[in-house]
């Protein structure tokens, strides 16, 4: 039983990885004073799944949030906007704490996270935007329409 | 598919790949023309390499950063500089280089190359990109010819390319860029020809010039031209040119080097010559089927064939063609250096004392009727100016830019204005006139005594203070005058002093640059050339630098006419109002000289245009303009709608303006941030800005509607945006 659950963990990895080298926006909740608030934003996720990076300037909305409450969600999905989505579609919440990038780690994500989106360049590189990192704790995927799976990630 | 094919292999369905270009001359081969050795890029290894980089999204964003139609062309210069910075930064990745590398070496080895544009679609005789993009002549080596087929792609981005695109409806995002990649003939004498006149259908037009062709085509070198008949091929007639300069190939790229004097005596082409022209021009057009444009030169007695495309019909009636200004935006180093000429021993020294004039007539002894000719007459001399300032002071900015793209091309920064560093050298009147501020708000800082009565605009009795006072009205004049949509004038000293006072409640404001900084820079910049090279290098550091001054001071010149003109009108408004007994603000200076000229009329108020207002339910929270002046603000707005509110302005303040005019810059010391409508790096509000090393966005659209006065902002002039709130 321990070989088939350990088997069906790194095949929901896989996926994971998949699904998210696939996309590459994503919807970020933060929240200030009990009011939620909701982002798109550019990510990338580490290849251990430990991590989900994106970046945003400090002046915003979201980094204000994230600065009095740095506990977030982020959802992730392979939508085409069509009907079949209802079956197909698959959408990965994942929760965790959020922290500002800084120092050497800073640069080896910044790389990392230029990988992904080249196209961001001087937006990361400019001195008021901000490299976070969210420690992600627990993946919720959702398939087949009602499929729900949790995956806790160690630390 | 390959990425590189040998003119000779071209065939019919490379075209799309190749270019126009690249085709024509092909074709030309096979019909036996002498045309150099020739490789071509294909538009495939552009696509290859912008994908593979990540430069195609990165060069979206950037010419959509903003609504292309709103877009300045200063603001074109940026994002144009910008990308081709990209192009500089990012080396071809080794899968393409390799593909690239070994047919390049093994067709050229040594041999020096030209690397030109062919644009897929450019050549076509509705869209003709003639000179829109850039070519390379003397370039040797196969890593200098990959360097410069990655400049020939970023000009597919230039300005002048972009809004031509634009103009024709291109898509622009589906655009590509062929190189051509040509053996350099070192002609001794070269030129164009047009198979058909496109003044006069009957004749054809040839144009000859010692040395290579591009002194002939960026239009320093003047040339010898002959008007031919189309059908015999009689020459018609000959202009001589003045033959005193010639462009020569040097060790990197090429000279503009004067004639020698035998030569200038001499006319280029015999006789015989232009009929062998005029013959390959005609059986090219039999080929193609449309009468050419060609570039041609002789190798002693060898004729080559350089390039050949239709002539571009131009259209008559409602489309105006705008290349020509297109083209305009690009200055040559020898057309600023004549233009600066102009400007520092013609144009300002004939400001200055046409300000001087103006200044010393009194106007006050006039009857009406005189008072109102010379209103008149004084806005004919400001608008004579102001088409000055167009045609000739605002083209000489063109000398930032063109140091700019040296420094550039030649030390490889990674921030592409880092060559602002090297121009600024706190000369600028501007900043002058805020020393002399300073110097008098120093003044108050030590003798605090002063102040009470400064408060109430009692008059001083410090000699010394009165008489920097004066002498400062005397050279800048009193600050509150502007014209255009305000012509009104805060009488007197009283605006100076209510900004000494909050000069003096805090600190001098530093200027950003130690001259002991800018001496350092200026020797490692110089430090990379040699002999002949530095000179240039020298040169043209010393015209970006006067360049950058005069895009300051020629304002302040201006500035000074300007308020000939307004006190004049002042003076008319008063007589009106004593008159009329009534308060004229917001009457046009054309209805204060017709109530001069006729006792009876009554002015007629200009209607209030109220700045549109976003509605209560809709706000703007963060918007995009440019990056001008790098760093981070955060502060109280306060938005300049008339000259009153400069008085308004608190220390520490975010100066939130339409454009930052020659009559503003004294508040800018006391600015924390800077947010103007008007856009672009090289424009006189983001250069004052940077001299006090302060945040700075323009480009704002509606930034004096959409912010407020009292509203909380951040200016980030790293990034070019404004968040409110």
């Amino acid at each position: 039983m321990r070989v088939i659950h350990m088997e069906k963990t790194a095949q929901l990895k896989e996926f994971l990885k998949d699904l998210f080298s696939s996309q590459r926006l994503a919807v970020l909740a933060t929240q200030s004073k009990k009011q939620p608030y909701g982002n798109l934003i550019a990510f990338m996720a580490t290849n251990d799944l430990k991590h989900l990076l994106f970046a945003t300037t400090r002046a915003t909305r979201k980094y204000d949030n994230i600065s009095k409450n740095p506990r977030i969600a982020m959802v992730v999905d392979n939508r085409s906007n069509q009907e079949a989505d209802f079956h197909q579609a698959a959408a990965v919440t994942a929760t965790g704490v959020v922290k500002e990038m800084v120092g050497p780690q800073k640069r080896r994500f910044q790389k990392l996270y230029l990988s992904k989106h080249p196209y961001l360049k001087e937006f990361v590189s400019s001195p008021t935007c901000a490299l976070l990192g969210m420690d992600v704790e627990t993946y919720y995927v959702v398939r087949q329409f009602q499929n729900v799976v949790e995956l806790h990630i160690k630390k | 598919m390959s990425l590189i094919i040998p003119l000779e292999e071209i065939e019919e369905k490379d075209r799309e790949q190749i270019g126009g270009k690249a085709f024509s001359l092909a074709m030309l081969s096979r019909v036996g023309m002498n045309i150099p050795e020739a490789l071509c890029v294909k538009a495939e290894a552009y696509h290859q390499f912008i994908t593979c980089v990540g430069l195609r999204e990165r060069i979206l964003l950037e010419i959509n950063r903003k609504n292309f139609k709103e877009m300045r062309w200063e603001e074109m210069w940026d994002a144009a500089l910008r990308i081709r910075n990209m192009f500089l930064q990012t080396p071809i990745p080794s899968e393409i280089a390799k593909e690239l590398q070994s047919p390049i070496e093994d067709t050229f080895k040594d041999k020096a190359v030209v690397v030109r544009s062919s644009a897929p679609g450019e050549d076509s005789s509705q869209a003709s990109f003639a000179g829109l993009h850039e070519s390379y002549v003397n370039v040797q080596g196969t890593e200098a010819i990959l360097e410069h087929v990655r400049l020939v792609w970023a000009s597919l981005w230039s300005d002048a390319a972009l809004l031509y695109r634009q103009e024709l409806g291109l898509e622009i995002e589906k655009s590509a860029m062929a190189v051509l990649i040509q053996e350099i003939v070192n002609g001794e004498r070269s030129g164009v020809a047009f198979g058909k006149n496109p003044n006069d259908g009957s004749q054809a037009v040839i144009e000859a010039v010692y040395g290579l062709n591009s002194g002939l085509v960026d239009g320093t070198v003047e040339p010898d031209r002959w008007i031919l008949d189309r059908q015999t091929g009689r020459i018609l007639s000959h202009r001589p040119a003045r033959r005193e300069n010639w462009v020569r190939p040097s060790t990197d790229g090429t000279h503009f080097e004067t004639l020698p004097t035998d030569l200038s005596e001499k006319t280029p082409l015999t006789d015989d010559e232009i009929g062998r022209i005029f013959n390959h021009v005609l059986n090219a057009e039999e080929h193609f089927g449309a009468p050419q444009d060609v570039e041609w030169t002789f190798r002693e007695d060898n004729l080559f064939i350089l390039q050949s495309r239709p002539i571009t019909t131009i259209s008559s009636g409602t489309s105006e063609d705008k290349r020509p200004w297109y083209l305009s935006l690009r200055r040559s180093f020898e057309n600023l250096k004549a233009l600066r000429q102009k400007i520092e021993r013609e144009l300002i020294p004939a400001m200055v004392e046409e300000a001087e004039r103006l200044s010393h007539k009194d106007f006050t002894a006039l009857s009406d009727i005189q008072l109102a000719d010379e209103i008149a007459r004084r806005m004919d001399i400001h608008g004579r100016w102001v088409a000055i300032y167009w045609s000739d002071f605002i083209p000489f900015a063109h000398g930032m830019r063109l140091f700019g793209q040296f420094y550039n091309d030649t030390v490889k920064p990674e921030d592409p204005y880092e060559f602002m560093d090297l121009l600024g050298r706190g000369q600028l009147k501007s900043l002058e006139r805020n020393q002399k501020l300073e110097e008098m708000a120093s003044m108050i800082r030590k003798n605090p005594s002063l102040t009470p009565r400064l408060k109430k605009f009692e008059t001083i009795e410090d000699e010394d203070f009165k008489r920097k006072l004066d002498e400062f009205i005397q050279q800048f004049g009193d600050l509150s005058c502007s014209i255009g949509e305000q012509t009104e004038c805060l009488q007197g000293p009283e605006g100076i002093l209510k900004i000494l006072l909050k000069m003096t409640a805090h600190a001098p404001a530093k200027k950003r640059w130690s001259s002991h900084r800018l001496d350092d820079l200026t020797s490692r910049f110089l430090s990379r050339f040699k002999e002949k090279e530095e000179k240039f290098a020298a040169e043209l550091l010393d015209l970006g630098r006067t360049s950058y001054r005069l895009r300051d001071d020629d304002n302040i010149y201006l500035g000074r006419i300007e308020r000939e003109v307004v006190v004049t009108i002042e003076e008319g408004r008063r007589r009106i109002e004593k008159r009329c007994r009534m308060k004229l603000e917001g009457v046009d200076p054309a209805e204060i000289i017709k109530a001069l000229r006729n006792s009876n009329y009554v002015p007629k108020k200009r209607s209030s245009t109220e700045p549109m207002k976003l509605s209560s339910e809709l706000k703007a929270r963060q918007i995009i303009g440019q990056p001008a002046g790098p760093g981070i603000a955060k502060g109280k707005a306060r938005v300049i709608l008339s000259p009153s509110d400069l008085f308004r302005f608190e220390s520490g303040e975010i100066l939130v303006c339409d454009a930052i005019e020659p009559n503003m810059t004294f508040i800018v010391p006391l600015s924390s941030g800077i947010v103007e409508r008007r856009g672009g790096m090289l424009i006189h509000g983001a250069i004052i800005a940077r001299e006090y090393g302060l945040p700075c966005v323009t480009g704002v659209p509606e930034a004096t509607t959409q912010i407020h006065t009292g509203d909380l902002v951040t200016v980030d002039g790293f990034l070019g945006i404004v968040i409110i709130g």
